[in-house]
């Protein structure tokens, strides 16, 4: 039954186990470029989960089969079912572009902190700011 | 059961994130963020959402990469954790 549970359904567990790698790069990682990337981890594994989301499932003799390309095919016909559900891919293709320019400006920022403070390690720059 | 491909790109996936956060070489994390972005591009490929997939290729793995390894040109390369 567990195993079912988890056989069905691994990309979901998968990309929590994505999310927490991600939310540990940022918390636990002193080096601020190792942040921002972490940051990307997680931005990146939210994605996934919106587009596994957006995935339909169908049985043909017996056969668990994966919904296809949202284009109509004219041997499949036009059944919404057989195809897998176009939204969540339109605003994850917004979500990716506003995640670079997230990273550009985060490295404006960083490139900023280095020229102030001459290093990238989270300890050092708050020994320097009380200084 | 066999598993689908989907399986082995997520252990590919999973691993090179840890990697890229665990290596102290600040290149070899950036280069390895890149190679999880085209994994996670092979990925959406394969689920059926191609748009996403090379969107994903062109400025997830592209611009991302670019933009990353140029910031290390004015930064130190070595990272202490």
């Amino acid at each position: 039954m567990i195993l079912e549970a988890f056989t069905d359904r691994y990309v979901y567990f998968m990309t929590v186990a994505l999310l927490i790698i991600g939310l540990y790069g940022m918390l636990g990682k002193r080096n601020l470029l190792k942040k921002l990337i972490g940051m990307i981890v997680f931005q990146t594994a939210v994605f996934l989960f919106f587009i596994e989301g957006a995935t339909k499932f169908f049985i043909e003799n017996g056969t668990k089969l994966r919904g296809s390309v949202p284009v109509i095919d004219p041997q499949l016909g036009t059944d919404p079912a057989l195809y897998v559900n176009p939204l969540p891919h339109v605003l994850i293709l917004t979500a990716i572009v506003v995640s670079v320019a997230t990273t550009g400006v985060a490295l404006a920022l960083l490139l900023t902190i280095h020229r102030g403070y001459q290093s990238l390690d989270e300890k050092v720059i708050l020994e320097r700011m009380r200084q | 059961m066999i598993w689908q491909i989907d399986f082995y790109l997520l252990v590919i996936l999973i691993i090179t994130a840890v990697v890229a956060l665990e290596i102290r070489d600040l290149l070899a994390s950036v280069a390895l963020l890149t190679g999880y972005s085209f994994f996670m591009a092979l990925l959406f490929a394969q689920m059926g959402s191609v748009d996403v997939a090379f969107t994903e290729a062109a400025l997830g793995a592209g611009v991302t990469g670019v933009f990353l390894v140029c910031a290390l040109f004015f930064l130190e390369r070595r990272s202490a954790d």
